[in-house]
């Protein structure tokens, strides 16, 4: 089984949108490595022709009446964003060029 | 002389019995729990937001209505507290995390939302381990909460803000989210009944989500009556829910009732091997072993018949979960982005919205929150899939065939439940496992698999080892929850009889600070 280095964690944390400290590098390297080293027990399991749960409920599809029913309010959903604008989010830039 | 009983020390079946013959009011009870939490949580720490005014309110109208001499449930009046993790209307919900601080819910939770409607009074949120990841809820971004039996130890976690409240009596009882057992293991090293339900028999609408294939609301209380009573209230079927299931709850307290009148006969109980049994393995603790084996010779004394169940793979279920749990959490908590709710940290302008993202996540999420998401990218990510997260979920099915295995009862084998230890260890002390994950995720060795299997598995107090509750746990087959009441109110009952008390009479006095 493969171990966790600081350069996969770093990695792994920019795919995550963590800006994680150098401190933090660190800390987590080691404790992940040790993590993963437990959790890889799981390849001691005999699982030929096994196959996988994702979930525990025999559902497959679920409908619902297609019916049209209130949405939450606009102004009440603005209200818990940290940026609004026009009734919408505002969010910050999203392209490189000057707007 | 008639002294009024302390009614923060009541169980909720007795407080209902007062409330609806009109001995107390709504108002006095709730008054008499924020007094409580006024006098005692700046101590215990159970609460991360109280509104002692809205509570009063709530009460009020109950009271107006019971006087006016509207019909109502038999709940009316009852106050109860919320874990953080379920939203609610208007009252701020953290999910014990800095990156969700001063949000304010549009919409309840299907759980609140039928607590509100039984006519329920929402003492406050509890708090709880940010995004309910750990065991201690020292990984709360708030508050330190600590052990009504000794402030010095952990309440257990998630759902620590829930037990501590109501063990410390600051609420007659409490709704927590389990997992990987953050009923069980809380209820379990606080003297309390906490009970998982079958996954997808309680609504997980307005749950903030931790591991959607896992997680699930139950009840924890200071009776396996008033468990049963309170998951009545939150359970069955719900639209909102894409996992809910469509059949009506068992007779919850029904059970209770039948099981606390002491028989067992004919019942067939199986004692996990791996877990506290015959082949455990390490890390289980000599005291926690001993009050198991005598719960387990009182249900044999009460007929039931005691064998012991191998399930090998049970010993994989925390390599397994510590992989599905993550996994799920990582793309769970990508909705924390700060755009729609929440923290946004860096938007001055000199960053891009990418960006502002990975700053607003950093300072928002806590360490365990980073190093599970972290764990959960690289379980799902290419190359790494198959042997992590892939092998992970083919464990999972071996785990649900052992148990589909051990409740086999066609051919006059099998059992009825199987039964183990809650934790393996009572209460540890605050700060002794923070810093070593592995440590902290053994608190959970015996509660994982009935998570894994989306079983229903109770948590009921069997003594106390060195002065600390002890739980032992019983899971059953998928929606046939009504057998772990039965099975721990029979043993609630026994002990009881046999004590002459109940387990949390021995509290020890608090020292209001």
């Amino acid at each position: 089984m493969s171990s966790l280095s600081r350069t996969d964690v770093e990695h792994l944390a920019r795919l995550a949108r963590l800006a994680v400290t150098d401190e933090e590098l660190d800390l987590f390297a080691g404790q992940l490595d040790v993590v993963l080293t437990a959790v890889a027990r799981v390849g001691e399991a005999p699982v030929a022709d096994v196959p996988p749960t994702s979930h525990v409920v025999p559902l497959t599809n679920v409908f619902r009446p297609d019916e049209v029913t209130p949405s939450l309010p606009r102004d009440a959903v603005l209200a818990g964003a940290p940026a609004a604008e026009d009734d919408r989010f505002r969010v910050p830039r999203i392209l490189q060029e000057e707007a | 002389m008639s002294t009024s009983p302390d009614l923060t020390a009541l169980d909720v079946n007795a407080l209902t019995a007062l409330l609806s013959a009109g001995e107390v009011s709504a108002v006095e009870v709730t008054r008499a729990h924020l007094d409580r939490i006024a006098a005692d949580d700046a101590t215990l720490g159970a609460y991360l937001h109280v509104d002692g005014n809205a509570a009063l309110a709530a009460a009020a109208a109950v009271d107006e209505a019971r006087a006016g001499g509207a019909a109502l449930g038999p709940l009316a009046g009852v106050p109860v507290a919320l874990k953080d993790v379920v939203v609610t209307e208007g009252v701020p919900t953290t999910s014990g995390s800095k990156i969700l601080e001063g949000w304010r819910p549009p919409y309840d939770a299907t759980v609140a939302e039928r607590l509100k409607s039984a006519g329920t009074v929402l003492l406050g949120k509890t708090n709880m381990d940010e995004f309910a990841m750990g065991s201690s809820t020292e990984n709360s971004a708030y508050r330190v909460t600590r052990n009504p039996w000794d402030p010095d130890r952990i309440p257990g976690g998630s759902s620590g803000g829930s037990s501590a409240a109501v063990a410390g009596h600051l609420a007659p009882w409490a709704i927590g989210t389990d997992t990987g057992g953050s009923i069980r293991q809380p209820a379990a090293v606080t003297g309390l009944v906490g009970h998982k339900p079958t996954y997808g028999s309680v609504s997980r609408y307005g749950l903030i989500a931790f591991s959607s294939s896992l997680d699930q609301a139950g009840p924890m209380a200071r009776t396996v009556l008033d468990a049963a009573v309170l998951h009545e209230a939150i359970g069955g079927y719900d639209r909102r829910d894409s996992t809910s299931i469509d059949v009506p709850l068992p007779r919850l307290a029904d059970a209770a009732r039948a099981g606390a009148t002491g028989d067992l006969a004919g019942l067939r109980i199986g004692v996990v091997t791996e877990l506290g049994g015959e082949g455990h393995s390490d890390g289980y603790e000599p005291g926690v072993l001993a009050r198991f084996g005598e719960a387990l010779e009182v249900l044999a004394g009460l007929g039931a018949e005691i064998v012991p169940v191998s399930c090998p793979t049970f010993d994989l279920a925390l390599a397994a979960y510590y992989l599905i749990a993550p996994s799920e959490a990582s793309s769970n908590l990508a909705r924390f982005d700060g755009v729609r709710f929440g923290l946004r940290v860096g938007d001055d302008g000199s960053h891009d919205l990418d960006e502002v993202m990975a700053l607003t996540r950093e300072q928002g999420f806590g360490p365990e929150v980073k190093r599970r998401i972290i764990l959960g990218t690289y379980a799902l990510s290419s190359g790494y899939y198959e042997a992590y997260y892939g092998q992970a979920q083919k464990v999972r099915t071996l785990i649900s065939r052992e148990f589909a295995a051990a409740f086999d009862r066609t051919d006059g084998a099998g059992v009825d439940v199987l039964v183990s230890p809650t934790t393996p260890t009572v209460a540890f002390p605050i700060g002794s496992r923070v810093d070593d994950p592995i440590a902290m995720y053994a608190a959970d060795l015996c509660t994982l698999p009935a998570s894994l299997a989306g079983v229903p598995a109770i948590s009921v107090p069997c003594g106390l080892s060195e002065g600390l509750p002890v739980g032992l746990q019983v899971m059953a087959p998928g929606l046939a929850d009504d057998r772990c009441y039965r099975v721990a109110a029979a043993l609630e009952a026994a002990q009881d009889a046999a004590r002459g008390h109940r387990l949390l009479d021995e509290l020890p006095a608090r020292t209001t600070a």
